[in-house]
């Protein structure tokens, strides 16, 4: 039964994930695409996290918990970037 | 047997609160309102996953791990600063100073006081130094 319920999450948010390329490629301001990516890092990290389930092993949670760090690291380096036209100024 | 049907429901709960996230993105209309999907909805659904994921390893493996906790008080803790870094993005691209209210205070919203020099090589550029 959990196999379905894994199967059924992954395809949720890999359909999420098609949705927020579609807004990558859509969006019509810089800010949409940021939060767009910014969302993909999020689904990706959801799916890392469901494979792990699947495979019934605990070593991807530390690439997870990395590809969260990369990700909000650099939406804030991509924002401030538009903000100030630098990232550490 | 019913431990099986409670991580089910949470695997279900945060994939359908993943999704809905993930569609109010494409269908809300203003960048202010599809900030609200994914700071919110996604986040429910990925502490679904998360609920699912600690619940399987404690009661079916057996094994009881501090990742997950740890993903989730980051991921909780760093979604609002991104969408707050988002939203003044967004108002520093899209909208005007008298577009926003009173901040309520002595001084105006910080980032309008203090706007980045922007060098444009279409305009000749400002003197930074008195010439010699």
């Amino acid at each position: 039964m959990i196999t379905y319920a894994l199967v059924f999450a992954m395809a949720c948010f890999g359909l999420g994930l098609l949705m927020n390329l579609w807004l990558l490629v859509r969006g019509p301001g810089r800010a949409d695409r940021v939060l767009a990516l910014d969302t993909m890092v999020i689904n990706v990290v959801a799916l890392l996290i469901l494979y792990g389930i699947r495979q019934g092993t605990g070593v991807y949670f530390e690439a997870s918990m990395l590809i969260a760090m990369v990700g909000f690291v650099s939406t804030v380096a991509y924002c401030r970037f538009i903000l100030r036209g630098d990232i550490i100024e | 047997m019913l431990v099986e049907i409670v991580v089910c429901v949470f695997l279900v709960i945060g994939g359908l609160f993943g999704l809905v996230g993930s569609f109010g993105l494409l269908k809300l209309q203003d960048t202010m309102q599809r900030l609200h999907a994914p700071t919110k909805a996604t986040t429910l659904g990925i502490g679904g996953v998360l609920i699912a994921s600690m619940l399987y390893f404690l009661l079916i493996k057996d094994s009881f791990s501090f990742h997950e906790l740890m993903i989730t008080l980051f991921l909780f803790l760093t979604a609002p600063i991104s969408a707050h870094f988002l939203a003044q993005t967004h108002i520093s691209l899209r909208m005007k100073q008298s577009d926003l209210p009173e901040s309520g205070g002595e001084y105006s919203w910080s980032l309008f006081d203090d706007p980045p020099v922007m060098d444009k090589p279409s305009e000749p550029a400002a003197p930074t130094q008195a010439p010699h």
